[in-house]
């Protein structure tokens, strides 16, 4: 299906560049239908129907931007500084590696106009370690082993075991609902009118179709998030990524994101179009069966792997074909993760080594093999062809994310390009420990690996952290036992009248921005 | 006419039953539920989780049963992506569909009769060879690119329609046009085909010669004749449109049953994908088995055989 939209996105970007130049030839640059300025409404596109507003019960990064601008934490990561702030805590102790007490911020309206009290914080806590609900974000919530009130304004959460990523959770993926109303309406009532005490509140929606988010003028001051300055935000749901290219250049959008490189190129060329491209935590990664977990594999010699590693120039790949700012990683994670040190075993673009050590693995002629994807085929054919080159043939399985994943949880691949994007979490537990800390995912079962991480996941020292992940990722890279790609950017595109920046972790947060 | 009439249901009911277990194998092999539905970031614990809530972790053909012993009376479930009912949801969307498919025939057939039957009346005329052209165009051409022409001409050159939504028959044009065009090659042809046959054949000789106006001979002796397998075309066209506006809706956000149907293949929402799937086929059994019918009264060597 992605291989479907891929042809017709080529196909649709060359007439899109037809239009572009018809456009600039008669001189028809076009004009904002909507006047989104002047009404003070930001239009804005997705491509993704959410099926519910609940945060909880989706899993979609949309979901994600809703939640962000909806509902408020107890904490708030400032994607600028880094640092912990308080939002709907007004203030926040670590008592021990287990123990975090919070004071609740006095005053806080929900939406529906009832206030913010500590047994909202203690019900949400509660409803989400229930076990049968069914919600969809259980991994940002799974550590927490429950939640008491301990004064008329604090309340204490306590962890089932030390998690370094606690409050990252507690100030990204656990928003405080109220709870009375959620009581009354359910998950069912929440999907479709959702109350938070966020700077923007849903006022709209017509499921999978359109939301209107409206600005909350009771917002509370002095909240780190800023106050919201735009007075209405119109999304509309459009599948199409060329049909929202066509509504943006004709004015009936101001904003939309995850434009493909090839057409952010044409649109920047419109006189009323800004594109700004950004990183985001996603990385593309080659990985081995280097544990034989598929059956005996050529994958499983140092050297084979190393070969892979020296036979691919993956910077040309990241300036030809991602574009817009990617960069090689020499790590199995995002450099700028916490603890994604780069320090490690790099290998270069160099053919004849990989053929040498090809080789020296007993494969002087090369060999087939399988290899498995699920997206990006346009980056995956240089990589067949640098593969080819060295003499490693290879016999391509491109399916749906879902099965290839499986197929190699299934321990029946040898050989697979994938990405992972991390959920947006800045640190390496979210990415390294998934691959190489002994789970499903696991291809290389390495026992040190597997007890640094361990190390790394166990402590709230970040020093020791850092550490741990370091000895990892070294050994991971030493090994090569995944050949990490090149970062994902991506391209948001706008109105000029818009004044907005981009952050790297893809969470668009609307409240921080205004009309130029 | 009632036996064959019964053999048509059975045949039909036997249709849908394979329809159905074929989507269901075929969305199985695609992959793991559990796994599409818990999302990219999701762990084994997360995937266990959902596998066991949604019933996953029981036998294929035990999933199917249960399935179709719900479908039988009438119950067809919960969406797993949107949790809500799976009929309420085809019927927000059907009517943006039934509206597409509807208007599309309208303008296809509108469109190709008239041109099908004057490129009969001027064989190897200029006529004949423009809407040879226009049916050669139509089949060639990919909708997708088709739709794209129009948005990139009438929504951001000259912007007199919109490119995307379904709010008022203005959203509809765009898509009409793109749907309808598709279908028009096939009818057009069939037109100029059984005109020609007709044109040729004794008894319109036999009008004629009586002294007939040209019109009469033409509109009430020919096209009456000639339009018959069109009509039965037109049946069976009219499923394919619907199941086929898959694309049209996606690329003018038309948030149709087509669109829902491909996105829940994507989300492996079996119970969605299931219930469309058949609804679909069972609309184009019944509007194949209504064609089947149509010609059986016309034709009598049809009921024979």
């Amino acid at each position: 299906m992605d291989s479907i939209r891929n042809w017709r996105r080529g196909w649709m970007g060359l007439a899109l560049l037809a239009a572009v130049s018809a456009a600039g030839a008669s001189t028809l640059a076009p004009t904002s239908a909507f006047a989104s300025k002047a009404n003070d409404t930001l239009n804005i596109a997705w491509e993704r129907e959410q099926p519910t507003l609940d945060y909880y019960f989706q899993n979609s990064r949309e979901g994600i931007i809703i939640n962000r601008h909806v509902w408020d934490c107890l904490l708030w990561l400032d994607p600028k500084s880094g640092e912990f702030k308080g939002l709907l805590a007004k203030s926040y102790k670590i008592v021990d590696d287990r123990t975090f007490e919070f004071e609740i911020r006095e005053g806080v309206k929900f939406h529906d106009g009832t206030t913010l009290t500590a047994d909202d914080v203690v019900g949400t806590i509660q409803f989400l370690t229930k076990p049968d609900t069914g919600k969809m974000q259980n991994q940002p919530v799974a550590w927490i082993d429950r939640a008491e009130k301990t004064g008329p304004n604090s309340v204490r959460i306590y962890a089932k075991d030390t998690t370094p990523l606690a409050l990252l959770y507690l100030s990204a993926d656990i928003p405080i609902y109220p709870m009375a109303y959620y009581d009354k309406v359910g998950p069912e009532g929440m999907g479709v009118k959702p109350i938070g005490t966020g700077p923007y509140k849903v006022t709209e929606v017509e499921p999978g179709k359109r939301i209107v988010f409206e600005k909350n003028a009771d917002y509370f001051k002095g909240s780190p998030k800023g106050q919201p300055k735009i007075g209405k935000i119109v999304q509309r749901t459009i599948p199409d990524v060329n049909t929202q290219i066509v509504e943006l250049a004709s004015g009936n959008l101001d904003w939309i994101f995850k434009v493909p490189a090839d057409q952010a190129e044409k649109l920047e060329t419109l006189p009323n179009i800004t594109v700004k491209p950004a990183s985001t935590m996603r990385i593309g990664y080659l990985t081995f069966d280097a544990a034989g977990r598929s059956g005996e594999n050529p994958f499983q010699k140092l050297e084979v792997r190393q070969a892979v590693a020296h036979a691919i120039d993956r910077q040309a790949i990241a300036d030809n074909i991602v574009r817009g700012g990617s960069t090689v990683v020499h790590s199995a994670c995002y450099p700028e993760q916490f603890g994604c040190t780069q320090d490690v075993a790099k290998y270069d673009y160099d053919p004849k080594k990989a053929k040498e050590l090809l080789a020296k693995a007993g494969y002087p002629d090369g060999f087939k093999t399988d290899i498995y994807a699920y997206r990006d085929r346009n980056y995956l054919e240089p990589m067949i062809g640098y593969l080819s080159a060295i003499g490693i043939r290879t016999d391509l399985h491109f399916g749906k994310y879902a099965a290839t994943r499986d197929a190699i949880r299934s321990s029946k691949v040898p050989f697979a390009f994938m990405t992972w994007g991390s959920g947006s979490v800045p640190d390496v537990d979210a990415i390294t420990t998934v691959f190489f800390g002994g789970g499903p995912d696991d291809t290389s079962m390495d026992a040190d690996v597997q007890k640094w991480l361990a190390e790394g996941a166990s402590t709230m020292d970040e020093q020791v952290r850092k550490t741990a992940y370091a000895k990892a990722l070294s050994k991971i890279a030493d090994q090569a036992y995944w050949l990490p790609l090149f970062t994902y950017p991506t391209n948001y595109a706008m109105t000029k009248d818009l004044d907005w920046t981009p952050t790297a972790d893809e969470i668009p947060r609307f409240f921080t921005a205004s009309w130029q | 006419m009632l036996v064959y009439t019964a053999k048509r249901i059975v045949l039909a009911i036997l249709v849908a039953l394979t329809i159905s277990m074929l989507v269901f194998s075929l969305l199985y092999l695609s992959g793991d539920p559990a796994t599409a539905l818990a999302g990219e970031s999701a762990t084994s614990d997360d995937i266990e989780k959902i596998r066991q809530a949604y019933g996953f972790d029981r036998p294929v053909w035990v999933q199917y049963l249960s399935w179709l012993g719900n479908a039988a009376q009438g119950e067809f479930g919960n969406s797993l992506y949107f949790r809500l009912p799976v009929w309420e949801l085809i019927l927000e969307r059907l009517p943006t569909t039934m509206t597409l498919g509807v208007s599309a025939m309208t303008f296809a057939i509108v469109l190709s009769i008239p041109l099908g039957v004057l490129a009969a009346m001027f064989p190897n005329s200029l006529i004949d060879r423009t809407a040879l052209f226009m049916a050669v165009v139509g089949q060639a051409m990919p909708s997708f690119w088709f739709a794209l022409m129009l948005i990139v001409l009438f929504a951001f050159t000259w912007p007199v329609l919109p490119a995307s939504g379904s709010d008022t028959w203005r959203h509809f044009v765009l898509p009409t046009i793109v749907l309808g065009y598709y279908a028009t090659p096939a009818f057009m042809r069939l037109t100029r085909t059984g005109m020609l046959d007709v044109l040729s054949s004794d008894y319109i000789r036999t009008a004629r010669a009586k002294g007939l106006r040209p019109w009469t001979v033409l509109f009430k002796h020919a096209l009456r004749n000639a339009i018959i397998p069109v009509v039965s075309l037109a049946a069976v066209q009219f499923g394919f449109m619907l199941g086929g506006s898959v694309i049209i809706e996606t690329v003018f956000a038309l948030h149709g049953a087509g669109f829902l149907a491909w996105e829940s293949i994507s989300r492996s929402d079996f119970p969605t994908v299931q219930a469309i799937l058949l609804l679909f086929s069972l609309l184009y059994i019944v509007l194949t088995f209504l064609a089947d019918l149509l010609n059986a009264w016309l034709d009598p060597r049809i009921r024979v055989g």
